[in-house]
């Protein structure tokens, strides 16, 4: 291999690299045109303040938001749920309790949700089929004549599926709840719009999107209907009141640049990350007993999920994490030897859960790259499995799972 | 999380990976931990009838980096030491020559869990008592 920079980036869910033309569109903004935007009597604050109006038109236009009043700047996504899921609890009490979600959110929704019960809401989790999907009928089901608010992301981080977002949205409506979206792994990866798809509300990241850390959005729909959120935090009263804090305007102005260069390069990126993407899966999926996870079709075009049976997840990243970075789902750095939450909900084998490998691929992803991850997965696999009792087990047409294992 | 160089140089190049002759008399075979757990450690020893020394040590672990360099390195110290010197064996030992981490610490107890189970097989086999297994930690 000539050339190939070690090591290899394949976690791009967890967090995508600055564009270098974001960088350069934030720069002026760390000092020259270091105004605050709420600073309404001097060029400095109104420079700042159209920078800003700038970029919530650059991502607007992204989501297909009718106004650029819809954008509420926040830290992030995680920000932005509290707020959608806290402030339409508080907004909207007298009218109801009742929030719907699923089982395979991010912690940001699920821990907000069950703060909010500690607070006296209801919430129910959609259980995910074997495909990591729900069905519009599980939403109907589950609604009462207090339900507010349904929230289903759009995109699930970990395997990379794509909720039927449109049907849900409607099944909430005309349940008399307002929609609500985590789509963090979605905006700027697949196309999204929040009038298309009926969402009233939606919470996205710009470091998804090779935009910088410490900005994201949450989208409030303004008409049809009027969408309200009571503030969580408490202060100036910035953002139409929903969010106080002085903006980090080097933040939004990368955020909108990285929000319009999504708009017109997200063609032909998902279309070549499609063709990357397919290939280290097919190749990897050649070898005995590994199986994707999450439906096939329904999923962005650059996320991988996949398990090698009968090999650890953590033991067989070890092998390569020097040269490529993937995530692993299994969380046994955390005493719990707890595998992930999300396979589990398939109905994954623990075992299963506990071998796969998440990759996700992203702009800066070359062929070269995978090419080389290939081999080197394909290696470490082989590896593990030559060091590995249950796949010696297996081979010897013992079944795992009828073995007797000693309490651990 | 970095690892300790002594558990990098055990999973690059571990030792004693193998399998022996379960059935036989001689070899004593530990399989503890559950796939759904995420580790699963076989071990086995094989004994000198003459001497009572173990004569050879063998592994194979479904698990972590940790859990491969904790069961590795079992097997080094097994070889050569007699049955009742290999059950003195503690998991802080291997926690101490390891470097692990808190987080890590249940690699080294199932590695001495293993190792108690191998000899405990080996004793069955011999016809005398298993010896009663004491957990240093619940995990």
């Amino acid at each position: 291999m000539s050339g190939l920079k070690l090591p290899i980036y394949l976690d791009n869910s967890a967090t995508t690299p600055t564009d270098p033309r974001v960088v350069e569109a934030m720069i002026p903004y760390f000092y020259e045109k270091m105004g605050n935007a709420a600073s309404r009597n001097h060029p400095f604050g109104w420079v700042a303040e159209e920078a800003v109006d700038y970029a919530r038109e650059q991502i607007a236009q992204l989501i297909g938001a009718s106004s650029s009043k819809e954008i509420i700047f926040t830290s992030g996504a995680t920000e932005a749920d509290n707020l959608a899921l806290k402030g339409v609890a508080e907004m909207y009490a007298r009218r109801g309790n009742h929030i719907i979600t699923v089982k395979t959110e991010h912690k940001a929704i699920l821990d907000t949700c069950k703060q909010l019960e500690k607070q006296g809401c209801t919430v129910s989790y959609l259980e995910v089929g074997s495909d990591g999907l729900i069905t519009p009928e599980q939403v109907r089901e589950a609604m009462t004549d207090k339900t507010i608010l349904v929230s289903v992301m759009m995109v699930n981080n970990e395997l990379g599926v794509r909720q039927p977002i449109e049907e849900i949205a409607k099944v909430a409506h005309e349940g008399g709840a307002l929609f609500m979206s985590d789509a963090t792994q979605a905006v700027g990866k697949i196309p999204v719009d929040v009038e298309a798809m009926g969402i009233d509300l939606m919470a996205f990241t710009a470091h998804k999107m090779y935009g910088p850390k410490g900005v994201g959005a949450l989208y409030v729909r303004r008409k049809r209907p009027r969408v309200k959120v009571t503030a969580q935090m408490d202060g100036g009263g910035h953002e139409r009141g929903m969010r106080s804090g002085t903006l980090n305007v080097p933040g939004i102005v990368g955020f909108g640049k990285a929000a319009e260069l999504a708009r017109l390069e997200m063609d032909e990126e998902s279309k070549r990350l499609r063709y990357l993407r397919d290939k280290l899966e097919n190749e990897l999926m050649q070898m005995e007993e590994t199986y994707l996870n999450g439906h096939p079709e329904h999923r962005v075009p650059h996320i991988s999920n996949i398990s090698f049976k009968y090999v650890e997840g953590e033991g067989l990243m070890m092998g390569f994490n020097q040269e490529i970075a993937v995530s692993s789902g299994s969380a046994c750095t955390s005493a719990s030897l707890e595998p992930s939450y999300v396979l589990i909900a398939l109905g994954l084998d623990d075992e299963l859960a506990h071998s796969s490998l998440r990759f996700s691929l992203g702009r800066f992803t070359t062929e070269e790259q995978i090419d080389y991850a290939i081999e080197k997965v394909r290696n470490a696999v082989n590896r593990m499995r030559d060091l590995s009792p249950l796949w010696e087990m297996y081979k010897e047409g013992i079944d795992v799972s009828t073995v007797e294992w000693a309490e651990h | 999380m970095a690892y300790s160089e002594k558990v990098l140089d055990h999973y690059n190049n571990p030792r004693n990976v193998g399998t022996l002759d379960k059935g036989s008399k001689n070899v004593g075979t530990g399989l503890v931990g559950a796939p759904e757990c995420g580790d699963v450690m076989r071990l086995q020893i094989e004994v000198e009838e003459t001497t009572g020394l173990i004569k050879d040590a063998k592994f194979k672990t479904f698990g972590c980096g940790s859990a491969i360099a904790s069961s590795s390195l079992a097997t080094e110290w097994l070889k050569g030491k007699t049955v009742d010197e290999a059950i003195g064996i503690d998991n802080m030992d291997i926690v101490e020559e390891l470097e692990l981490p808190p987080v890590k610490i249940h690699c080294s107890v199932l590695a001495e869990d293993a190792i108690k189970a191998a000899i405990n097989d080996y004793r069955v086999k011999q016809g005398l008592e298993p010896i009663v297994q004491e957990h240093s930690i619940v995990h």
